[in-house]
C-alpha cells in the first residue's frame, strides 16, 4: 500500500532522512518509533506530497508521490504534528469545513466518525482552541477521516496527551484499522511500538530495524537484569563507572543493565554494589522490552 | 463550487471572531478619515493673532477688523508700541503679528503708501506662508477697494486669483483620495497577506495542502472577503467625504467605483505577494507596513507634493501604486473627467495587477517547502 524505496532527502547539508527503504502492507498499522530528530516526520510529509524528496521514490496505492499528488491528496487523510485545525472555529463547523474541503459531507461519513465524534458531540458549539488536549485529538482524528480515506497518516498523534487518551486513541486506532484502513503512526513513545503491527526504528534519519514488536524482542539476544536501590541516583553512578557494564538505562523505578559480552551475572553485580554500601538491593534477570531493543539498537548505532 | 463557498464561509467566520480585524476594517476607516479631515486638517481657522496698532487711525482699525471678521484669525494680544514681540511668540500662543506703522493713515492718502508689518511663527513653516499670504491678501484688498479708487495710479497690473476645482482650499479634498487609498492598501494587502500567513504559522496550511483544495481555491477564498469589504469601505469612505466633508463627485460615479475595484484588486494581489514570500504573520505585518504604508503615505503625493521631491524619490515614487490612483480619483471626483484623462493611469494599475498575480502564481507554493 505503501511503498518507500531509498528516500533521502537533506536540509542544506544535514540529512532528514537518508535512504530509508519500507514497505507497509494493505490493512497494516505501522509504527515509526524514534526520538525527536530521527526524520519521521520529514518522511511524513514526503508521503503527503508536502515536501519533495531529494533521492529516491514513494508511491501510496501506486501513486507516485510527486507526479501524482493530486490524486494522493484525495485518498489520504493526514493530521500532522502540531494541532492543526481552528481554533477560532467550533467543533461542528472544523469537521463541515473539512468535509466539504474534500467534497463531501459529515452525515455520508458519519459511520467511520461515529465512535470517535460521540465523545466530542456534546461540546460541538465550543471553539477547538477551547478544547483539551485529547478531544482536540479526537476532533484532529475525525477531520482526517471525514473523507473516507484510503490511507491514514498521523504523525505523533499522542504526544503531549494524558495517558488515558492515549489508550483510548491506540483502540481507536485498531478500530479503524478493522474498517481496512492502512494505517501509518509515528510515536516517541516506545510502549506504543508493541500496540503496532510492524514497526520500524528510526534513528538519525535511519531506519535501524523494521519487524514485528514480538520479532524485535525475541531476537534480543542479550542477558538483562533489572537493578534497583535505595539510593538509585548513586546506583547508576557506580553502574556505569563498573568494569562489567556494557550499558544502564532507567526504566522507571529499576535500571536496566547489560553486562559486557553478557558474561557478567547476577550475583556479580550483586556483590560489587554491596561492596559499594548500597541498601534494598535487588537485582533481578527479566526478559526484555522493545524498550530495550530500541535502546541497545541506539547504542549500537552511535 | 461547494468547496469554495465553505471556505468563504469559513474566511467570514475568522474576520468576524477577531475583534482586532473587525476594527481594522470597520473603524479604522472613519477614524483616519475624521481625524485627518477634521483634526489635521492645513486648513487655516481661528489662528490667535497679535495687534501692534501705532497709528490708532480709522484705517488700521477697518483693516483689523477686517482681518479678524475673516474667520481666520482670532485676537490674543493687543500689543502697546514698546512690546517685545518676540516674549510674544515665545509663549507660543501667537502665530501672527500685525503691526501697523505710525501714521498709517495719513501717510497712504498723502503718499499713497503706508508701512504695515506681519511677523509670523515659521517654527511651522507651512502654517506660517498660509497666515502671511491670507493677511497681506485681505490687507490689499481692502485697501485697493476702500483707498485706492479715487486714485489714478498709472501701468497698473491687477492678478486675478481663482483657484479652480477647490475654490475654498480645503485640504479634505486631497485627504480624502489619499486617505481611501492608505485605506485599501492596508485592508486589501495586509489583511489579505495576514490571513494567509496566518495560516502558514498555525500549521493549518499544512493541512489546507494536503488535501484536494487547489491553490487558486486556497487564495481566491482568501481573497474573496477582503474585496468585498474592501469594497465596502471604499464607498463609506466616499459617502463620508461627500456628505461630512462636501467634496464634490463631478464625475461619474460608477466609474469611480469602477476605479476603486481596480485598485482593490491590484492591492490584493500585492497582498498575495507578501504571503508567499512572508513565512509568519509578523513578517507580513511589517513587509506590509514597511513597503506599503510608509511608501503610500510619503512619496504617492498624499501629503508631500511629488514635484518638490528629489530625483531619486520622484522616480521611486512611479513604481507606488497609490500615486496613480490618487491621480485617478481626484480626476473624477474633482474635476469630473472620464476615462480618456486618466487612461493611463488606469492602465499603468492594470499592468501592476497582472505582475503581481503573475509573481504570486509564481511563487506560490503547492508544498510546505
Amino acid at each position: 500500500m505503501i511503498s518507500i524505496q531509498n528516500i533521502y532527502k537533506s536540509y542544506g547539508n544535514v540529512p532528514a532522512v537518508s535512504d530509508i527503504s519500507l514497505e507497509v502492507k494493505k490493512g497494516e498499522l505501522f509504527g515509526l518509533i524514534g526520538p525527536d530528530g530521527a526524520g519521521k516526520t520529514t518522511l511524513m510529509r514526503i508521503l503527503m506530497t508536502l515536501l519533495i524528496q531529494d533521492k529516491g521514490l514513494a508511491t501510496l496505492n501506486g501513486l507516485d508521490v510527486v507526479k501524482d499528488y493530486k490524486k494522493i491528496r484525495q485518498i489520504v487523510g493526514y493530521m500532522p504534528g502540531r494541532f492543526s485545525l481552528y481554533s477560532d472555529l467550533t467543533v461542528e463547523e472544523n469537521l463541515n469545513f473539512f468535509a466539504t474541503v474534500f467534497q463531501t459531507t459529515v452525515a455520508e461519513n458519519y459511520g467511520l466518525i461515529r465512535d470517535i465524534y460521540v465523545q466530542i458531540e456534546p461540546f460541538k458549539n465550543r471553539l477547538a482552541g477551547k478544547l483539551s488536549g485529547g478531544m482536540k485529538q479526537k476532533l484532529a482524528l475525525s477531520c482526517a477521516l471525514i473523507h473516507k480515506p484510503e490511507i491514514l497518516i498521523l504523525d505523533e498523534p499522542t504526544t503531549g496527551v494524558d495517558a488515558v487518551s492515549r489508550k483510548e486513541f491506540w483502540e481507536m486506532l485498531k478500530k479503524l484499522q478493522q474498517k481496512g484502513i492502512t494505517i501509518l503512526v509515528s510515536t516517541p513513545y516506545m510502549d506504543e511500538a508493541t500496540l503496532c503491527n510492524r514497526v520500524a526504528l528510526m534513528q538519525k534519519g535511519k531506519v535501524l530495524d523494521v519487524d514485528t514488536p514480538q520479532k524485535l524482542v525475541e531476537n534480543y539476544s542479550r542477558k538483562l537484569y533489572a537493578i534497583k536501590s535505595d539510593d538509585m541516583h548513586r546506583l547508576i553512578q557506580d553502574i556505569r563507572s563498573y568494569e562489567k557494564t556494557d550499558s544502564a538505562f532507567a526504566f522507571g523505578q529499576y535500571l536496566h543493565v547489560t553486562g559486557k559480552d553478557d558474561e557478567a551475572e547476577a550475583t556479580e553485580f550483586e556483590n560489587y554494589l554491596l561492596k559499594k554500601d548500597h541498601s534494598g538491593l535487588e537485582v533481578l534477570d527479566i526478559p526484555p522490552s522493545i524498550e530495550d531493543v530500541f535502546m541497545e539498537l541506539l547504542q549500537d548505532n552511535e | 463550487m461547494k468547496q469554495f463557498t465553505g471556505f468563504l464561509r469559513k474566511e467570514f467566520l475568522h474576520i468576524f471572531r477577531d475583534p482586532r480585524t473587525m476594527i481594522i476594517i470597520f473603524a479604522l476607516p472613519v477614524i483616519q478619515l475624521l481625524l485627518f479631515g477634521k483634526v489635521i486638517s492645513t486648513d487655516i481657522q481661528n489662528s490667535k493673532i497679535a495687534i501692534r496698532d501705532e497709528s490708532r487711525d480709522n484705517t488700521t482699525r477697518e483693516i483689523t477688523a477686517k482681518l479678524l471678521s475673516s474667520g481666520y484669525f482670532v485676537p490674543a494680544d493687543e500689543l502697546l508700541p514698546g512690546d517685545d514681540v518676540e516674549e510674544v511668540f515665545r509663549k507660543g500662543k501667537v502665530k501672527m503679528v500685525v503691526t501697523f506703522g505710525s501714521n498709517f493713515e495719513q501717510n497712504l492718502e498723502r503718499d499713497g503708501k503706508a508701512d504695515v508689518q506681519l511677523l509670523a511663527d515659521a517654527s511651522d513653516p507651512n502654517t506660517a506662508r498660509i497666515l502671511t499670504s491670507y493677511a497681506s491678501g485681505i490687507i490689499n484688498d481692502y485697501v485697493k477697494k476702500e483707498k485706492l479708487q479715487n486714485l489714478q495710479l498709472p501701468h497698473q497690473i491687477n492678478t486675478e486669483v481663482r483657484m479652480l476645482y477647490n475654490e475654498g482650499l480645503k485640504s479634505v479634498y486631497m485627504f480624502v483620495p489619499g486617505i481611501m487609498a492608505m485605506i485599501l492598501m492596508l485592508i486589501s494587502a495586509m489583511m489579505t497577506s495576514i490571513s494567509i500567513s496566518k495560516e502558514k504559522e498555525l500549521g493549518t496550511m499544512e493541512v489546507l495542502l494536503a488535501s484536494p483544495l487547489k491553490p487558486i481555491q486556497i487564495v481566491l477564498g482568501k481573497v474573496t472577503p477582503y474585496l468585498l469589504l474592501s469594497f465596502i469601505n471604499a464607498l463609506t469612505i466616499i459617502l463620508i467625504g461627500v456628505f461630512i466633508f462636501g467634496v464634490p463627485i463631478k464625475g461619474s460615479f460608477i466609474f469611480l467605483m469602477a476605479e476603486s475595484f481596480l485598485f482593490i484588486m491590484m492591492a490584493l494581489s500585492l497582498g498575495i505577494l507578501i504571503s508567499t514570500i512572508a513565512p509568519n504573520q509578523m513578517a507580513a505585518m511589517f513587509i506590509s507596513v514597511l513597503a506599503l504604508m510608509l511608501p503610500t503615505i510619503l512619496l504617492s503625493g498624499f501629503i508631500f507634493p511629488i514635484e518638490n521631491m528629489p530625483a531619486p524619490l520622484r522616480i521611486l515614487s512611479h513604481a507606488m501604486p497609490p500615486r496613480w490612483f490618487i491621480v485617478i480619483i481626484k480626476n473624477i471626483m474633482l474635476k469630473g473627467t472620464g476615462i480618456l484623462f486618466v487612461w493611463k493611469e488606469t492602465l499603468i494599475l492594470m499592468l501592476m495587477t497582472f505582475v503581481f498575480i503573475g509573481l504570486s502564481i509564481r511563487t506560490f507554493k503547492i508544498r510546505l517547502e
